[in-house]
């Protein structure tokens, strides 16, 4: 069995179904990129994975290391080391950035998890995590924090977007970071260049995985554009 | 052990730096209940400082052109369970004169203890005040804290305040705070409140921008929790061309407390632009489930976002 694993996955938000029987899997420190149009339900299996309030399966499975966590707290998965990274993260008035990296690993030292973002500490662990950050910024500071964590498994959400194109490779060092502290990595990602980094890929579409396989692959699947014509029915590919 | 002792002990428990009342660099005035235990006057600062029947008295003029370097400590302290202490302050920045002011108000053992301050502010053209006030209250309660205060900003001056009350009950607490700002002044109300148990907050504000390109912002922060209630009034008015304010209220609320927050904005100048944001409500929800996925407990994810705003 592998180290995480969705089995048959179904979420409604109302009468909608976002997610129709998905399934994927990732095993210990490995990175698995998944593609998808804009509303195709990333975000949505996120806050799924980490148990975010109104997000609960209508069935289907969320096992991670051989543990259904189907019922447990944000909280409680976090403590079995799964962790995310939001694409929009959000902002907290009177917090320093160094406290913020140091919540819950008091040991980590914040300067080096930021230069690992691409930030340099001298100007950033007294910032607040507040509303005076850019994006860019904001999204690198919680990379950083959930790299402090030294999770078992981090779901990233866009890590990439709202970061300059300059900057990809502070990003691909990142995830890469991950991967060598053992953390296994689901990674959404709009980029080709930054799926490409990952071990194994999937594209989302309909509610399922459409296709699955070396990155390579299903970024050419991906942008064909094959699947686009079924949006709302199940793909032809799988 | 005497009287200042024990008040130079309270304000080191509060986390005060107890050195400060033997520095000589640094002008201080010390008061319990109703008697001034110390007092020092540096350069460029005139005080005049009596005791009356209920409290104090005091008259303090920064003079022209003086910076002064050090901030000027006021403590204030009932150490008694029980005592009335009315401070008057008359304090007057002359032209281009700025100082800084950090008064500590100390009631840790207060069960009926009332605390009123009487303040008449005047910031002359091109000077700058800054005032930063902090309680330390005790875990009973019984404390009443009434602030008052009337202060004209005059051209160019600058005018900061920071009140804060998060540690200990509140007990009861009544800001009353108005301030007329001139031309270019600028002017910043900030207070942040932690409040407990049956504990009862009033905050008003009020700032009147009359003079041409005058600014101001009231940033209040009120985190209430068991019965707590506060209600917070920011009132701006925006009277000349260019005149620029900003109400900011943020309340957390936990258990069943209530919470109350009424901007008033009023402007009578069409070149003038007041804006006002208020957030009421429990704790963020992203900001919870964000911390939460660092592995913070409810508890310790809420006590994390409140310390935050308040600090
Ligand atoms: N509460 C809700 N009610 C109705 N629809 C919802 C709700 N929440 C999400 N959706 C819809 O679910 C779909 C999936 O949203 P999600 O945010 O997961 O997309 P995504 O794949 O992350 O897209 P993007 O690439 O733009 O980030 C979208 O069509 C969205 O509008
Ligand atoms: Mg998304």
């Amino acid at each position: 069995m592998s180290f995480f694993e969705i089995k048959d996955l179904i979420f409604k938000a109302g009468d909608k179904k976002i997610l129709d029987g998905l399934s994927i899997t990732t095993g210990h420190s490995e990175i698995h990129a998944l593609l998808g149009t804009n509303g195709t339900g990333k975000s949505t299996l996120a806050y799924l994975i980490m148990g975010c309030e109104g997000y609960k399966p209508v069935s289907g499975e969320i096992i991670f290391d051989g543990k259904v966590v189907n019922d447990l707290k944000i909280h409680e998965r976090a403590h079995l080391g799964i962790t995310m990274a939001w694409q929009e993260p959000v902002r907290f008035e009177g917090i320093s950035v160094k406290d913020y990296i140091t919540l819950k690993n008091k040991d980590a030292n914040p300067s080096h998890y930021l230069e690992m973002a691409g930030l340099h500490p001298a100007f950033y662990l007294q910032r607040m995590v507040d509303k005076s950050l850019s994006g860019g910024e904001r999204k690198r500071i919680e990379l950083a924090s959930i790299l402090a964590l030294n999770p078992k498994l981090a779901v990233l959400d866009e890590p990439d977007s709202g970061i300059d194109m300059l900057s990809t490779q502070d990003i691909i060092n990142v995830i890469n970071a991950f991967k060598k502290n053992g953390s296994a990595v689901l990674l959404i990602t709009h980029r080709e260049e930054i799926a490409l980094i990952a071990d194994k890929a999937s594209q989302l579409c309909g509610g399922k995985i459409v296709c699955s396989g070396s990155p390579g692959k299903v970024a050419e699947y991906y942008k064909s554009r094959q699947c686009l014509v079924c949006r709302d029915e199940v793909c032809a590919y799988v | 052990m005497s009287e200042i002792d024990n008040l130079i002990k309270a304000v080191a428990e509060a986390g005060g730096d107890k050195g400060i009342l033997a520095n000589s660099d640094i002008a201080h005035l010390a008061v319990n209940e109703h008697k001034i235990l110390s007092a020092n006057k540096v350069e460029g600062i005139e005080v005049e400082a009596k005791e009356t029947l209920t409290g104090i008295e005091a008259k303090v003029i920064v003079l022209e052109g003086m910076k002064i370097k050090n901030p000027v400590h006021l403590c204030f302290g009932v150490l008694h369970k029980r005592g009335t202490q009315e401070i008057k302050m008359d304090v007057r920045l002359e032209k281009n004169a700025s100082a800084s002011f950090i008064a500590h108000c100390i009631f840790p053992n207060a069960e009926n203890v009332r605390h009123i301050m009487d303040a008449v502010v005047e910031i002359g053209e091109g000077a700058e005040m800054r005032y930063s006030e902090t309680h330390y209250h005790g875990m009973h309660g019984g404390v009443e804290v009434i602030p008052k205060a009337v202060v004209k900003v005059g051209k160019n001056g600058r005018y900061f305040t920071d009140f804060n009350l998060t540690t200990g009950r509140v007990g009861r607490l009544e800001i009353d705070y108005s301030v007329t700002a001139d031309e270019n002044a600028v002017t910043e109300l900030t207070a942040r409140v932690f409040g407990h148990a049956n504990d009862d907050i009033h905050i008003k504000e009020k700032v009147v921008l009359a003079g041409r390109n005058s600014r101001s912002i009231i940033k209040t922060r009120v985190a209430i929790e068991d019965d707590a209630q506060a209600e917070v009034i920011g009132i701006t008015e925006g009277c000349a061309e260019g005149a620029r304010g900003h109400v900011d209220c943020m309340e957390i609320i936990k258990d069943k407390a209530v919470a109350k927050a009424i901007p008033i904005v009023y402007v009578t100048n069409p070149l003038a632009k007041v804006t006002h944001e208020a957030a009421i409500g429990s704790v963020d929800k992203k900001q919870m489930e964000t911390l939460m996925a660092h592995g913070l407990s409810p508890e310790e994810a809420v006590d994390v976002i409140v310390k935050g705003i308040l600090r």
